[in-house]
């Protein structure tokens, strides 16, 4: 039982992480409709802006604030830039200049920043929050900023009119257009917000995993299984399904035996595939999320 | 270069005459696309020539990962199922072919009908699950198998078979004793060629066919499909193990030409220059394939040769503009090309009469 309690708790913790990266997923998913191979590299290089800021002497939350705002203005030029003149292209088209981009942005940072591992420092400190040292205060910062996010998002979506607009414009593209919504706009809207909240989630993963140009790699594919199994149309499942990734994959690693420990990513990923094949749109596709 | 300039210029044409749809009454006609696929042929044949033994080495993996890209593109492009995990095909072909070859002394040409049985045989029955998923949801579930391939191949307790980290060392053929005048680089090639050949015939009348035909009914509107009685799930799942059947023979032929395998080189970043190939070839055109083969071969190399530590960046930007000038990859530009050229050929022809 200890034993179970301690796994449950480490994979929470690991799972916070991928929270936070399926959100900024199911965020861009939302806005174009794909799914942007390039949110992790994006989150990468806001995380080195941040550090960058912080080499030339700015306070955390200053540093915090620049990178998040640059992020957004950055999504917003990468739409305007590189998507919009493709945007009418075939949906695999639009894949590989999501994989150009990735490439960019991750040889760009190498180039920039170079390669070597980067200490990135956390705002909520490293304490252990219980007796057993089971999770530490970054830890228990960054589920309760990826919670808050969540509502924030919540709100945005749920109660302003310009959330309303955006969804509306992800949804139905015409109908947007035809009742006087900018559906290009809420586009690079929705490119900005993602980058936004991928900076927080760079920023917030960078003191566990380090900063450097490939920290993301790893992360972004459990954000994507989260997302994923979360359902790709509803932002808490996404949060739900990335903390699920973390416990499943800890429970995997200490509980099944003889395979567990060298196959525990993949059974991982088996058993949420297992999970899609009940529900072939995540665990909290688009029907349960409107009735909340 | 001057070499490879001629083939990509020979490649892709073809494409812009192949795709015609309705079929038309029988009968030897020559048209122009039988001419370009001659000439393409005969290139070919003279290639090992006239390059050094190096660019014939990367002829021969371009015509690989040409056929593996013709792979992707059968269930991609003309069933309209998503894959990323076209790397563990890749790989599951290329270690049948290794562990036969190692193991047991099998004959390396009877290797490849193997490794595609195999393939078959995992394609179809992951074809099964994916009947339930569309979409992102399907990649997903083949992203796990890309995920799982490498893992499973250094497994313990199958490293007796699979040799584990350390792969598996395979004999390069040598050429038989009636083409003994042949270096084993050349043997290599055309044993390639041919095989690529006999697939690339054998999936352009597939897609000729009535089966093709159904396959292809399902990727435009699978409910219709069903409605003129295509049973989409036999269809789907058989595409599935075709499919995977033609890039584990050309993961078998990799096998062949590195002389060696190990787990790590068929990982995830395999399935993405697959999918990389195919979008630039063309979706849904066969010799498309081969042009994107020719891309992620060469590209990421002219990448490196620019800047070393910009190699990522720039290749990205060419990947970027060639999707700009090319949005609907290669074959997609020699269609517009050919209908240009036409239409602005026709106001003048009319002008004669």
């Amino acid at each position: 039982m200890e034993l179970l309690l301690q796994q449950v708790m480490a994979g929470l913790a690991a799972g916070s992480i991928y929270a936070c990266m399926a959100l900024s997923v199911v965020m861009i998913y939302q806005a174009i409709d794909h799914l942007n191979f390039a949110q992790g590299e994006m989150a990468m290089f806001s995380t080195f802006i941040a550090w960058q800021c912080m080499q030339w002497g700015l306070p955390y939350w200053l540093a915090f604030i620049v990178a998040v705002v640059v992020s957004f203005i950055g999504g917003v030029l990468i739409e305007r830039v590189l998507f919009r003149p493709i945007h009418n292209a075939p949906v695999l088209s639009n894949l590989v200049a999501f994989i150009a981009l990735y490439g960019i942005l991750n040889s760009g940072a190498g180039y920039l920043w170079d390669f070597t591992i980067k200490q990135f420092p956390t705002p909520f400190g490293t304490k252990p929050i219980f007796a057993n040292g089971l999770m530490d205060a970054h830890e228990a910062g960054m589920i309760g900023v990826t919670l808050v996010l969540l509502a924030l998002l919540y709100v945005f979506f749920r109660g302003t009119r310009l959330g309303l607009a955006m969804r509306a414009a992800a949804a139905n593209p015409e109908s947007a257009r035809l009742v006087g919504i900018r559906v290009g706009w809420m586009t690079a809207l929705g490119w900005g917000m993602a980058a936004a909240i991928g900076a927080v989630a760079g920023m917030l993963i960078a003191p566990v995993v380090f900063l450097e140009p490939n920290m993301m790699l790893g992360v972004l594919l459990y954000g994507f299984a989260g997302a994923v199994l979360g359902g790709l149309t509803s932002p808490g499942g996404a949060v739900a399904g990335g903390f699920a990734v973390g416990v499943i994959e800890n429970l995997a690693g200490t509980f099944i035996p003889y395979v567990g420990r060298e196959l525990k990513l993949t059974i991982a990923l088996i058993l949420i595939v297992a999970v899609l094949m009940v529900r072939p749109s995540g665990l909290f596709g688009r029907n349960v999320v409107s009735r909340v | 270069m001057t070499v490879q300039s001629e083939e990509s210029v020979t490649v892709p044409t073809a494409p812009a005459v192949t795709d015609i749809t309705v079929t038309r009454p029988g009968g030897l006609r020559v048209t122009a696309r039988h001419l370009l696929i001659g000439a393409a042929v005969l290139v070919g044949l003279i290639l090992p020539w006239m390059v050094q033994s190096f660019v014939m080495f990367q002829l021969t993996q371009v015509m690989i990962y040409g056929l593996a890209i013709l792979g992707l593109n059968l269930l991609t492009g003309f069933n309209g199922q998503f894959s990323l995990g076209h790397s563990a095909f890749y790989g599951i072909g290329a270690y049948t072919a290794a562990i036969l070859m190692s193991r047991y002394d099998m004959n390396y040409a009877l290797t490849l009908p193997a490794a595609g049985g195999v393939c078959f045989i995992v394609g179809f029955l992951f074809g099964l699950p994916a009947l339930r998923l569309q979409g992102l949801y399907l990649a997903l579930a083949t992203f796990a198998l890309a995920i799982a391939m490498p893992q499973i191949l250094k497994f313990h307790p199958l490293e007796g078979l699979t040799g584990g980290v350390q792969g598996l060392v395979v004999i390069q053929p040598d050429p038989p004793a009636l083409l003994s005048f042949l270096s084993s680089d050349q043997w290599l090639y055309y044993f390639t060629l041919s095989v690529i050949l006999v697939m690339f015939a054998a999936a352009a009348n597939l897609v000729r066919s009535r089966t093709g035909r159904a396959i292809m009914a399902i990727r435009d509107h699978p409910i219709a499909a069903a409605a003129t009685g295509i049973n989409t799930a036999v269809y789907k799942t058989l595409t599935f193990g075709v499919s995977a059947l033609y890039t584990g023979v050309a993961g078998a032929l990799g096998a062949l030409a590195v002389a060696f395998v190990a787990p790590d080189s068929f990982s995830f970043l395999l399935s993405v220059s697959f999918l990389v190939g195919l979008v630039i070839g063309g979706v849904g055109s066969i010799p498309g394939c081969l042009f994107g083969g020719l891309f992620v071969l060469y590209v990421p190399n002219i990448a490196e040769s620019i800047s070393t530590g910009l190699a990522g960046a720039i290749y990205g930007a060419i990947l970027l503009l060639v999707i700009f000038v090319m949005p609907s990859g290669a074959a997609g530009f020699c269609r517009y090309a050919v209908a240009y050229i036409r239409r602005s050929r026709t106001p003048r022809n009319a002008n004669q009469h």
